[in-house]
């Protein structure tokens, strides 16, 4: 286990290479819930992603923005800025690319029931476009049962 | 991140955005152009050239400048944005929300 400053907690089983062709967990990351360590978190898991085969563009771009988001909503959204409660965020190889899930502590949400900020009735509102810039973004998204977990996944060019 | 407000010959207020607009500074933002617009300034544009990114919370103050601008009677244009900060403009269709010009000397030129 390694400690990273800030109070970031990063775990590497080591047993998965992101160079190499083996399928499985490469990281967990353990992020308090606080906005001004998003960055931090989201540079740790760019690196990997750019080590698994990602392109610089889709992690530059697609990854940062979707993950700094889904990080941004489970911190606010989720554990509600509670110094109490942490994200947990997991990074798994696989055949196609890399999954990114960010786990918060709150209740959950149904992802269903968040308006189209497109919609010219929303389009004014100044909330309400992260969920929309993650499902654009990435290749693949999905929620568990609760709401409280998104997976997102990028695939390899 | 620094936001630096200055006005142009023709009395436009220009508000550069150095670095990133999210969720951790966007108030500061909100702040000085709420209070440019109290001090009696009406048109606006805000410079992104040198700006690396905007999250949603940051083009969500954007949406909210710019209503307090408009009910205000005054104008916004955005300038310099990159190739990636306009794709966030366009998948959220908040391109059709803006004017937006390619560098902020056209922008101040335009009103």
């Amino acid at each position: 286990m390694v400690i990273v400053p800030l109070r970031l907690c990063v775990r590497r089983p080591g047993r998965v290479n992101p160079r190499g062709p083996e399928e499985g967990l490469l990281m967990t990351i353990t992020v308090p819930s606080e906005l001004e360590i998003v960055e931090q978190t989201v540079d740790i898991v760019a690196r990997y992603c750019l080590a698994c085969g990602l392109s610089v563009r889709a992690v530059r771009f697609n990854l940062r923005v979707a993950l700094s988001e889904a990080l941004a909503n489970a911190i606010v959204y989720g554990n509600r800025l509670d110094p109490g409660k942490r994200v947990h965020v997991t990074l798994r190889r696989h055949g196609e690319g890399v999954a990114v899930s960010v786990q918060d502590q709150g209740s959950g949400f149904d992802p269903r029931c968040i308006p189209d900020p497109r919609h010219p009735d929303y389009l004014e509102r100044s909330e309400g476009r992260g969920l929309l810039l993650i499902k654009e973004l990435v290749d693949h998204l999905a929620f568990n049962e609760k709401g409280n977990s998104v997976c997102m996944t990028l695939r390899r060019a | 991140m620094t936001f630096t407000v200055s006005t142009a010959p023709n009395g436009v207020t220009i508000v550069s955005v150095d670095g990133q607009l999210i969720v951790a500074n966007r108030n500061e933002l909100k702040d000085k152009v709420l209070k440019a617009l109290e001090a009696g300034e009406s048109k606006f544009v805000l410079d992104f050239l040198s700006t690396e990114y905007i999250d949603s919370s940051g083009l969500g103050v954007l949406v909210s400048v710019s209503k307090k601008i408009r009910e205000a009677g005054g104008e916004l244009r955005l300038a310099g944005l990159n190739e990636d900060l306009r794709m966030l403009f366009e998948l959220t269709k908040l391109d059709t929300l803006f004017k937006i010009c390619d560098k902020a000397d056209e922008a101040v030129q335009s009103f």
